[in-house]
């Protein structure tokens, strides 16, 4: 089966190349181009795109663990968003972009014929990638890649785990390619899309979270004992352990029944229960791991600092809280179990 | 890691197919089921609609078809289950029997146990309840006093029951008992199969908060047991209790008790909900959306043969959490104030659960119980 061929390689190849010392050197601006070398020649870059594209035409549950694996490793490289640029591309019937790539789904673009000006937001690396993949919406929205040599300006910025998050601004950049929003994609599927991206990796930061934990607690005496001992640690990591187990769910179902389009309830509440999952559980981490969690030198921020703003990207919890709860309101008390079973919005 | 044993999956076809004509069936059994009614959920005692479901083939779907069972798979009695809760239907008659007390007949029971009990329970028409719970052993349920002396091939009970559900109703007791002395913490109890018509056997209704009276106290004076009435072997009383709870513990009723007050809730808030209660009501929808896929992953576990008694925990304690949040947040998001008679049906389901939520996290195991389990999974105990 793709997804467990995926999930051995891939972590073996993380293993061996994505240590504590690799994720602090890709912060701040560092371009880890070795180790997207090494990710472009495994194939995994392309894993998305439609086999004639040269891709492995993989599916969003074959990419579960893939995605699961970026979060547990912090890889600081655009991976992630490069699987989405190309799943979009392969809808819309452009070829699969080689070299890095990001996403814009925050985008103010306006078409002029041939060339688009505007703003792209918040774009993941968008100071190293060579292309960034973005929609231009309008009555028939279009799928654009922009060269970022083309980009006229940047304003840069970094999120608490020190990845780049570029504001990129176009004037008259032709794109590299640009096709019409493929019928079945919405408008706003970038950012759907980034949802989906950030629940994964979340659910695997989040693992990997609790994994450090609970050896922490484990290996740490006081009082003559473990502090595994004490009832409150072993009821904090409880409490640790159901939500990390939520965000995985959620984010396994937003995954499988995400086949042909993203599917919209589940991809929701992925990105609310991994979400408020990523708050609980920093907390609770730096919590039972004392002051030795709060140093640089241990590992434990690696996590947390990406579980702080990865809640925040593409959609809060209160963001998609606010959505899908409008949606079941409008929709009436009759058809809300219904919509649960389904796991489809009525309309 | 314990985390791996969830695993997103589909229900199959096959009994999600089962779905609609259960909603069918509901919207004729109970056409005009009021909302206080529904919001008793698996508390709801009727057992004119227990034969009903008998009838149709869904009582004791998981045993054999010999016995008039379905060998229905677990997602088959999922998927009847969860449309009965979530439509708030009166399932607590056959509630125990269906769940626990059948299986574990099946599974430790002679014969003439299986033969007597099973069919019986597969039309609706036998109800169980479960002695276990003592004064001085609610979460210590391993120090139970109740002891059956033997006698020739007699068993002499004598001791009491507490918080047993449905006593007055049930006409069985699977009870565990001390049947021998062990130096084992949990070794020297064995389980009876108890006629609660017997002499010297006295129940006597608990009135909850609420006015209700679910719970019992139950007396057993110089109980006169045979043989024949034991369950499984004798010393097995322990094995047999903590091997059921998989199942008692990761079902729909796990997150499903509060949904009559889900419903009246978006019918009060109406169509066009204000920032508060749509952000409210969302967060809602995503956690009971993703617990029932929770669920879902220990079934599946479950119908695999194993038994995901750590999982099965931690959705028991999420799920609880859930149940008794339904009613806070309810009150947060508008003025009605709760009434235990007149006001609307949102005020009377919001009365009744708010007062009945605290024992969401009691029963089938205490909220310190689960996460002390969930920890021992974890490896630090």
């Amino acid at each position: 089966m793709m997804r467990d061929l995926f999930e051995s390689a891939l972590e073996k190849l993380f293993t061996d190349h994505v240590s504590a010392a690799s994720v602090i050197g890709g912060e701040d601006g560092t371009w880890l181009a070795e180790l997207w070398g090494v990710l472009e020649e495994s194939g995994f870059a392309l894993a998305s795109a439609p086999e004639a594209q040269g891709g492995a035409g993989a599916s969003w549950d074959d990419l579960f663990p893939v995605l699961l694996l970026c979060g547990r490793f912090s890889l600081p490289l655009p991976l992630p968003e490069t699987l989405l640029g190309n799943w979009v591309l392969g809808k819309c019937g452009i070829q699969a972009v080689r070299g890095s790539m990001s996403i814009a789904a925050d985008a103010e673009l306006i078409l002029d014929g041939q060339t688009v000006s505007g703003l792209l937001r918040q774009v993941p690396w968008g100071r190293h990638v060579t292309q960034v993949v973005a929609i231009v919406e309008s009555d028939e929205p279009l799928v654009v890649v922009i060269d970022t040599a083309a980009c006229s300006d940047q304003r840069l910025s970094t999120n608490t785990a020190g990845e780049p998050r570029d504001d990129l601004v176009l004037k008259d950049a032709t794109p590299l390619f640009s096709a019409p929003l493929a019928a079945c994609l919405e408008c706003d599927v970038l950012k759907r899309g980034g949802a989906l991206l950030r629940s994964v990796q979340m659910a695997g930061a989040l693992q990997e979270l609790l994994q450090l934990s609970s050896n922490y607690v484990n290996e740490r005496v006081q009082f003559g004992k473990p502090i595994a001992k004490f009832q409150v640690v072993q009821h904090q990591l409880a409490v640790m352990a159901e939500h990390v187990a939520a965000a995985r769910v959620s984010a396994e179902a937003a995954c499988v029944e995400s086949t042909d389009t993203l599917a919209s309830l589940p991809v929701m509440a992925a990105k609310i229960c991994a979400s408020e999952a990523a708050g609980v559980g920093a907390s609770l981490g730096h919590g039972v791991h004392g002051a030795i969690g709060f140093t640089h030198e241990y590992s434990l921020h690696l996590l947390t600092r990406r579980l702080w703003s990865w809640r925040s990207e593409y959609g809060s919890a209160t963001y998609w809280s606010d959505e899908l709860g409008r949606a079941v309101c409008h929709a009436g008390a009759l058809q809300y179990w219904p919509s649960i079973t389904s796991g489809v919005l009525p309309q | 890691m314990s985390i791996n044993q969830f695993n997103y999956c589909r229900i199959p076809a096959d009994a999600e197919a089962l779905r609609t004509q259960v909603r069918q069936f509901l919207q004729q059994a109970l056409p005009d089921y009021a909302a206080e009614r529904r919001a008793d959920s698996w508390m709801g005692f009727n057992a004119q609609f227990s034969r009903k479901l008998g009838a149709r083939g869904w009582v004791g779907m998981a045993l054999p078809k010999q016995y008039g069972g379905a060998d229905a798979s677990a997602f088959s009695r999922y998927v009847v289950i969860e449309e009965l809760l979530a439509a708030g239907a009166p399932v607590s008659a056959h509630w125990f029997a269906d769940r626990q007390s059948g299986p574990q007949i099946l599974q430790y029971g002679t014969p003439e146990q299986r033969d007597f009990h099973l069919p019986a329970i597969c039309r609706g028409e036998r109800y169980f309840c479960i002695g276990m719970s003592e004064p001085g052993a609610g979460s210590d349920l391993a120090s139970i006093k109740s002891r059956a002396r033997q006698q020739g091939n007699k068993w002499i009970l004598n001791g009491q029951k507490v918080w047993t559900t449905n006593a007055h109703h049930a006409h069985y007791m699977i009870a565990l008992v001390r049947t021998s002395e062990s130096d084992s913490r949990h070794g020297g109890m064995s389980q009876f199969i108890i006629d609660l018509t017997l002499p010297g056997i006295t129940v006597r209704p608990i009135k909850d908060l609420t006015g209700s009276k679910h719970f019992n106290e139950v007396f057993f004076d110089n109980v006169e047991l045979s043989d024949a009435d034991m369950i499984g072997s004798e010393g097995q009383g322990w094995h047999q209790v903590t091997a059921e709870l998989a199942v008692e513990r990761s079902g729909p009723e796990r997150f499903l008790s509060s949904m009559a007050l889900l419903h009246t809730l978006i019918d009060a808030v109406g169509k066009a909900p204000d920032r508060l209660q749509s952000r409210e009501i969302g967060r809602l929808t995503a956690r009971l959306f993703t617990l029932r896929n929770m669920s879902l992953a220990v079934t599946k576990q479950l119908n695999d043969g194993h038994n995901p008694s750590w999982a099965a925990s931690c959705v028991k304690d999420l799920g609880s959490v859930f149940e008794q949040d339904i009613p806070e947040i309810a009150h947060l998001l508008s003025e009605t104030l709760p009434t235990k008679t007149g006001g609307t049906d949102h005020s009377r389901v919001l009365a009744y659960l708010m007062q009945q939520a605290p024992s969401f996290s009691l029963r089938g195991g205490t909220r310190e119980i689960l996460r002390g389990i969930i920890a021992r999974g974890l490896g630090l105990r």
